[in-house]
């Protein structure tokens, strides 16, 4: 990764945060485009949990990934903070690897 | 931790942290440069998840007073727990509060917590023998959990997720997450739906 496309990143997602607290005093957003700009995020997420889960070089890949998973829901669901679900699922992947 | 294993040195890690400062944002990035994908594959899914931090902005606009300096340092502390804590105060100077207090300390936390952990990937070993890369699902798992309760949310996680594991056998790295964005379209159909039925 560059520097250029790192503080180019840095830049942009400033702008996104800077847009409502510099250029305040506007009429807000309508709240159906706001509902449905909230979904992006949700959309997104799962995308990228499913393509770093069984995502692999051009196929679909079942390995120790996906129980880690299974026990980062657990802790999820659990209401486990953030750090212990993360350690946790990657140390369920690591003792998978090491025994297999 | 994650960063470094994904080939971004240590000081760009915590430049990262420093400049980018939304967790979700800087997770896709590295997330989609450690499986092998194009720089500009991995900043588009980081623009787009980086979006809604424009609309806690606005709704922020009656916390955040203050002169232009001040509000332009407060807008970078505009992330996912900062808003929820500040929306979660009915007085304006309680949320005022509750924002930059919620807001600073994520930011030292995160930043001192890069550096730790740049430094320490750099020390270590093979990130899959360690289970590096599980971390990554397990923290967007962690980070979509508390927005499933949205209205709509979870037809667009559920489209999102169908979408983008259909194409990883065909689209090339980065794609198949870009897409997921499509999810979109059917839980917006349901909430028009849901208000439609709603309405007398």
């Amino acid at each position: 990764m560059t520097w250029g496309a790192l503080i180019g990143l840095g830049l942009a997602a400033y702008a996104l945060k800077a847009v409502g607290p510099l250029l305040a005093g506007h009429r807000p957003v309508r709240p159906g485009a706001a509902q449905v700009l909230e979904l992006v995020a949700p959309a997104l997420l799962a995308g990228l949990i499913m393509v770093q889960t069984f995502g692999g070089d051009h196929r679909i890949v079942l390995d120790a990934r996906a129980p880690a998973l299974g026990v980062a829901a657990l802790l999820v669901w659990r209401r486990a903070p953030f750090l212990v679900v993360v350690l946790c699922a990657a140390a369920t992947a690591a003792l998978l690897r090491s025994l297999g | 931790m994650l960063a470094v294993a994904a080939g971004l040195s240590v000081a760009q890690a915590c430049a990262m942290s420093l400049l980018v400062f939304t967790g979700a944002s800087q997770f896709a990035v590295v997330g989609v440069l450690g499986a092998g994908g194009a720089v500009a594959a991995a900043l588009a899914p980081a623009l787009l998840l980086a979006a809604r931090n424009a609309l806690y902005g606005l709704a922020l606009v009656p916390v955040l007073r203050g002169r232009l300096p001040v509000r332009a340092a407060q807008a970078q502390l505009i992330i996912d727990e900062s808003t929820a804590m500040a929306r979660a105060q009915d007085d304006p100077e309680l949320a005022r509060r509750a924002f930059l207090a919620t807001g600073l300390s994520v930011f030292v936390c995160w930043n001192v917590g890069t550096l730790a952990g740049a430094a320490l990937g750099g020390a270590l070993g093979d990130p899959r023998s360690l289970g590096l890369d599980a971390m990554f699902p397990a923290a967007f798992l962690a980070l979509l959990a508390p927005q499933l309760g949205r209205p709509g949310a979870r037809t667009a996680a559920i489209w999102g997720a169908a979408i983008a594991l259909a194409l990883v056998p065909v689209a090339r790295i980065g794609v198949p997450v870009l897409a997921a964005v499509v999810g979109v379209l059917p839980a917006t159909v349901e909430l028009r739906r849901r208000a439609r039925r709603a309405a007398p």
